[in-house]
């Protein structure tokens, strides 16, 4: 049996699923790279299908912020709009530019894609509901979610376009900026779970809300704030957009994209929103925990609640500037950050928690 | 380690971009982020306007006129039938006089409103934008009642305006001007001290007083920058002297401040049509002018005060009823002259910021 985990909610339907794999009579390594596949696919699929319905809950959002309707022909309330869109975009001609560099230019939109989707292997969608309970979790999500800095900076450079290098060049100094006090404000959990397990960070949480890492005075909410900071700006979103700042540089690195490279694009920054909010909410929310209802549920529903804070962030502020940008990272945020996890590292040591 | 090499690159800002505004076209020499130099290329829009105007009779260039400062659009109606008013020394009725001003006015705050939704939207908050189109709209509808036209009017004519305004023009101005007044808190509350649009905005892009003079800026820009010079009050024109009302002005010359200046006057827009409404006369709307309206030979200036700076016409008169010579300023394309000035040295970010706190509109600049 090569399960990694249980699947509490779905066992069953996972079962007769994993049963008729397993009824073909493949040998045990095939067996496992089917199985492995379908659950990628599966997975690959709900987070399309979830990031097409981010985009059109931002539109409604912002609509309503703005005192218009958004989406609304479509449908109940345009439901099925942002899916006409990919379909459009789906049959749009490629238009490439001629100078472009055409292996980076064609594999950076795939390799931003890919990048967005690597971080749910290790995501715990439920109490069981995870793909492979790594003993690194935390590290690994950190590593793959840089992957998408690269995959900018090649759309910035393969395009052989002035702004779209300019905006490749922003998205790196920024991600890897804001990289440092991310991962400071990460460890003070990490610190405190004792592990750097996804589900241990959970369990560690356990109990009532005041066991949540937010609630734990004093370093907790200034480790939740850095760090919604810090995914603000790692998911390249409003105040913090400065790579594709369209006022600035059209539209940054993506300007020469069209058609379905595009739509991979943007596809990718919905699904990195939603991915850092599934790490806010796992880290410092606690994860699946709560009363009365499916973990799943309460997971899902305190990722859409920290995808809306960022989503209202999106239509309140306006756009720092890049060396203020920079300014506030390094002389702000890694101080604090970093004052932070010693002060949580120490009361760790001296004991001063529950 | 050897030394790296780098080199400055020259990036071509517009005429599509989405911050110039229309179809400027900047020539930016850049060394990463930090702008060195700044070449505005202008001309992308001219339509020739003021040779148009040579072969039309007079009545006939006030809709030409329209399309050289479109966003306030009444300005341009209103300066030259005034300058072609004071080539012909005809007198305008009163009640003519109160609509003048009540439509300019009300074009005023329709422009400051784009100027506040477009310098936000460049800055990056997308909703401000909304806001402010949201109040233009009853003023566009105000317009649609009087005139029929949403934007090039044709409305201010010489020798009066074009038609009395309709019944339902008065209380429906009230409630325009109540709304806006009360929506200006909104409009301050979502900026005004937001610590981003500060930092953006603050120390960015100053323009000293004595550098604007000498490049002709004139109007929000130069107010902005201490200088209290407002043509509505020290070149009177129409009846503005009858009205209590104050001349904004700030003192830093920022971008903040351009923004802050707008934003009063807007206030004391609101009071001026205020007054005005209340001392609307009744009356005629319009003095008798002649179709073929003739203005003995000579040359006047007429200037006003729009939501860009000083707006004037030049016309010089053979006798016939097609005038000689037009010539027309408009204060973008001098706020365009000084961009290079105050925008050089900083980061492309900062020059959309100045770009947009300028208020430059690129139909005024090319004609």
């Amino acid at each position: 049996m090569i399960w990694p985990v249980a699947f509490a909610e779905l066992r069953p339907i996972f079962d007769w699923l994993y049963d008729m794999v397993s009824s073909t009579g493949l040998p045990e390594p095939w067996l496992s790279v089917v199985i492995y596949t379908g659950l990628g696919a599966m997975m690959f699929g709900v987070l399309a299908v979830l990031a097409l319905y981010l985009v059109w809950w931002e539109r409604k959002i912002s609509a309503h912020i703005q005192q218009r309707f958004g989406p609304m022909r479509h449908g109940w309330h345009g439901w099925y709009q942002t899916i006409m869109d990919a379909i459009k975009l789906l049959q749009k001609e490629h238009v490439d530019v001629a100078t472009r560099d055409k292996f980076v230019f064609f594999w950076a939109p795939v390799m931003c894609f890919v990048a967005a989707f690597l971080a749910y292997v290790t995501i715990p969608f439920g109490e069981g509901l995870i793909v492979a309970d790594l003993n690194i979790g935390v590290l690994y999500i950190m590593a793959v979610t840089t992957f998408t800095i690269i995959s900018l900076l090649m759309a910035g450079w393969g395009s052989n376009n002035k702004y779209a290098l300019l905006g490749g060049m922003r998205s790196a100094a920024q991600v890897v900026s804001y990289e440092v006090p991310m991962v400071a404000s990460i460890l003070v959990v990490v610190v405190f779970a004792g592990s750097l397990s996804m589900v241990d960070i959970v369990r560690a949480q356990d109990g009532m809300f005041y066991n949540w890492f937010i609630f734990r005075l004093p370093f907790g909410p200034i480790a939740f704030l850095t760090y919604i900071v810090a995914a603000t700006a790692e998911a390249n979103r409003t105040p913090f957009d400065i790579p594709e700042a369209e006022q600035e540089l059209v539209a940054g690195f993506n300007i020469e994209y069209s058609g379905m490279k595009f739509a991979m694009f943007f596809l990718a920054e919905f699904v990195n929103m939603f991915t850092v909010s599934a790490i806010a909410v796992t880290l410092f929310l606690g994860g699946w925990n709560g009363v009365f209802l499916p973990s799943w549920f309460w997971f899902l529903l305190k990722t859409f609640a920290v995808v809306l804070l960022l989503m209202l962030f999106r239509w309140t502020y306006p756009r720092l500037r890049v060396d203020q940008l920079m300014e506030f990272a390094w002389k702000f945020l890694v101080p604090l950050t970093f004052a932070n996890l010693i002060l949580g590292a120490w009361m760790k040591y001296a004991g001063w928690y529950w | 380690m050897p030394d790296l090499r780098t080199e400055e690159f020259v990036v071509n800002m517009g005429p599509h971009h989405p911050s110039t505004h229309g179809v400027c076209r900047l020539i930016l020499t850049m060394d990463g982020e930090k702008v060195l130099k700044i070449v505005p290329v202008v001309g992308y829009l001219h339509r020739s306007l003021e040779k148009i105007c040579e072969n039309r009779t007079y009545p006939q260039c006030i809709p030409i006129l329209d399309r050289f400062e479109y966003v306030t659009a009444m300005s341009c109606n209103y300066v030259f039938s005034l300058a072609a008013e004071r080539l012909a020394e005809i007198e305008v009725p009163e009640r003519a006089e109160y609509l003048r001003v009540i439509m300019l006015e009300l074009n005023r705050i329709a422009s400051h409103l784009i100027f506040y939704g477009v310098t936000a939207m460049d800055i990056g908050a997308l909703t401000p934008f909304l806001y402010g189109l949201r109040e233009r709209e009853m003023i566009m509808d105000l317009f649609e009642m009087t005139c029929g036209q949403r934007l090039t009017f044709n409305y201010i004519r010489i020798g009066g305006v074009a038609k009395d305004i309709p019944a339902e023009f008065i209380p429906y101005c009230r409630k325009t001007v109540s709304v806006i007044r009360e929506k200006l808190n909104d409009y301050e509350g979502l900026l005004n001290e937001n610590p981003i649009w500060l930092v953006r905005n603050k120390n960015i892009g100053v323009l000293p007083p004595d550098v604007g003079i000498a490049y002709g800026v004139s109007g929000p820009s130069l107010r902005a920058s201490g200088v209290d010079y407002d043509l509505r009050r020290d070149d009177p024109y129409s009846i503005y002297d009858r009205f209590d009302w104050k001349v904004a002005t700030r003192s830093n010359g920022d971008c903040y401040d351009r923004y802050l200046v707008r934003l009063d006057e807007i206030k004391q827009s609101v009071r001026i049509i205020e007054q005005a409404l209340d001392g609307l006369p009744e009356g005629p709307v319009k003095a008798k002018v002649s179709p073929n309206f003739k203005p003995p030979e000579g040359e006047t200036y007429a200037r006003v005060e729009n939501s860009r700076g000083e707006l004037g016409v030049y016309i010089q008169s053979d006798g016939t009823k097609k005038p000689y010579r037009v010539k027309t300023r408009g204060g973008s394309f001098n706020q365009l002259q000084v961009l290079p000035v105050i925008g050089t040295g900083g980061l492309i970010a900062d020059l959309v910021a100045i770009f947009a706190s300028l208020d430059i509109i690129l139909p005024e600049v090319d004609r």
